[in-house]
């Protein structure tokens, strides 16, 4: 336990270019950050007293509606947007406190993307990805190095010269990411930055991100409204409504048993809607002449995958999948199947059995009425 | 034919006339850019939810450029008689005029570099401050070169202005194609040199407003 715990760090450190004697020195903590607005005489609460730790190295997620203050949230961790109270502290750096010069060499070590890339189209990709390397004031030539690197990295080799106009949008967030990159930070922080592309892109960016969290042990914080991205990458997730978290924890369990309305409505984003589907089953199965049907529910399952292909090896019987929708996260896969076992009674409660006590899936038998 | 038409032109004359037009207009649009993008900035930073917002500084540079951009320039020249007396040591000759064509064209230009500042996209601000940019960087690195292509249309059109001007100071004694027209031409009912003095202001336009165009097009990479 202490040999991984002190490997990652080492992986963390080599990769950060420094050594990092405490691990747990990159967490970000906040403590009742609350921010409003005055519009006129009317106060308006975009953050309300919102605490939260994001661990070292996590990809966490934050969702919500559009008004819910996500987006003010975001900006409140670098201090884009100065909070009313409460405390942000990222690594051992204070954001709320610091100075102003001090807070500009802080963000140096937070990189940022946006939904709309906010690049600037006057210069190239190269001399985009440089621009943060020139704020932080690196010499030229190493500059061109890191800025090769970084375009390799974020797979744009042989596009240095272009212009912005001149790339789609999946290119112009990659730009972005690598120049969220530049200068070796430990937090990324994500604001929407797939929310104006296409599915096939948004996929292509999630995939990157992820590779980036594992190659460098960058912390993503981002935040969407979209739950398809939360169930692809993070490995947690909080909800946010109305300027507060409602829910959070990991990506599985707040999927298998959401409990707020939002968080509900968030999970038939991606599984559709499970209550109209099983009312509909439970229909079918009452009318025909269907009996041994199990629901098989998968969290978080990593071993148990083959299930069907092993019930149909181990014991004398035929698996008919009636329905279901298995899905991937970061976790594992998630989802429910309905299946119909048929076969001799005796082998069918065999593989029940098995299915039961051998096995993580969890397993109900739905009853026939008849 | 030169003899038949424009009789009373003396070529050294015009193109002495042209010397001075062209000095005057550069000079001046030297300084109009750089007074220009001084105020403009000033206006844009000071502005509401503005980089240095502040109420007092805004009111000023406002209240400076609506009331130098309201006076008519052939006023604004003899407004300014004592202050370029003070300044150049004479109110004759194309130096003369570089005063009163600065602060006659600068307040114009400076809103036009307001315009162009408030194109910018306040993500690539944002972005910019999100990595730890120092306002002096934002302005230089992100600001104008983003609005460089308005800045240059904006310099154009204030050029063309700005030739027009040096027209009417020229009426005042500045010199250039205005002042030759007027004396050499209108006074003495010699009206070849005022058609030819129309003509080489009218290139000179045209000269102008090819090399902006063209300038523009080539730093727009949208």
């Amino acid at each position: 336990m202490y040999t991984d715990v002190f490997l990652f760090a080492c992986r963390k450190a080599f990769f950060n270019g420094y050594f990092l004697t405490e691990e747990a020195s990159d967490v970000i903590k906040i403590d009742s950050l609350t921010k409003e607005f005055s519009i006129g005489e009317k106060k308006l609460t975009a953050v309300n007293d919102l605490s939260l730790e994001i661990q070292s190295g996590e990809i966490f997620g934050i969702i919500g509606y559009s008004g819910a203050g996500k987006s003010t949230f975001i900006r409140l961790l670098n201090r884009l947007e100065t909070p009313s109270s409460g405390s942000v502290t990222i690594g051992d750096k204070q954001i709320t406190t610091l100075s102003k010069k001090d807070l500009r060499n802080a963000r140096q070590d937070i990189g940022m993307i946006f939904q709309h890339f906010n690049l600037l189209w006057s210069r190239t990709v190269q001399d985009n990805i440089a621009f943060p390397l020139e704020i932080a004031g690196v010499g030229k030539s190493e500059r061109q190095k890191r800025v090769q690197e970084l375009v390799d990295l974020v797979g744009l080799t042989g596009r240095e010269k272009a212009y912005p106009s001149q790339l789609s949008g999946g290119q112009k967030q990659r730009v972005g990411i690598a120049r969220a990159l530049a200068n070796r930070p430990n937090v990324l922080l994500c604001d929407e930055a797939t929310s104006a592309l296409d599915p096939e892109t948004t996929n292509s960016i999630l995939d990157l991100l992820v590779s980036i969290n594992k190659k460098l042990g960058l912390t993503i914080v981002m935040i969407t409204h979209e739950m398809h991205v939360i169930r692809k990458i993070c490995d947690r997730v909080a909800v946010m409504e109305k300027g507060s978290i409602v829910e959070q924890g990991d990506v599985l369990e707040v999927f298998s048993h959401p409990k707020m309305p939002v968080t509900k409505k968030f999970v038939k984003q991606v599984m559709g809607d499970t209550d109209e589907d099983e009312a509909e089953m439970n229909q079918l199965f009452q009318n025909e002449n269907n009996r041994n049907v199990l629901r098989l529910h998968f969290i978080g399952e990593t071993t148990n995958q083959a299930l069907i292909s092993q019930l149909a090896k181990k014991f004398d019987i035929d698996l008919n999948i009636l329905q279901g929708k298995i899905t991937q996260t970061q976790r594992g896969a998630y989802g429910t199947l309905f299946v119909q076992l048929i076969g001799d009674q005796h082998e069918i409660d065999k593989a029940v059995q098995y299915i039961d006590e051998q096995t993580s899936v969890e397993m109900e038998v739905v009853e026939n009425e008849r | 034919m030169k003899d038949e038409f424009f009789a009373n032109l003396d070529l050294a004359e015009l193109y002495q006339a042209t010397y001075e037009t062209f000095y005057m207009t550069i000079l001046s649009l030297i300084g109009t850019f750089i007074i220009g993008i001084l105020l403009g900035l000033l206006l844009y930073l000071t502005a509401k939810d503005g980089i240095w917002q502040n109420k007092v500084i805004n009111w000023i540079v406002a209240a400076f450029v609506n009331i130098f951009r309201a006076i008519p320039f052939i006023i604004l020249i003899l407004l300014l008689f004592p202050f370029t007396n003070f300044l150049i040591g004479t109110v004759r000759g194309p130096n003369a005029a570089l005063p009163a064509l600065i602060i006659g064209a600068a307040p114009f230009y400076a809103r036009l570099v307001e315009i162009g500042l408030k194109e910018v996209d306040k993500g690539v601000v944002e972005a910019a401050k999100a990595m730890g940019a120092k306002t002096s960087t934002i302005i230089f690195k992100v600001l104008l070169p983003e609005s460089m292509p308005a800045l240059v249309s904006g310099i154009t059109v204030t050029a063309i202005a700005l030739i027009g001007y040096t027209a009417m100071a020229g009426v005042i004694g500045a010199g250039g194609l205005g002042n030759y027209a007027y004396y050499f031409g209108f006074q003495r009912r010699a009206f070849d040199i005022v058609f030819v003095c129309s003509v080489a202001i009218i290139v000179i336009v045209f000269i102008f407003q090819f090399i902006g165009d063209y300038i523009a097009n080539k730093l727009d990479k949208r």
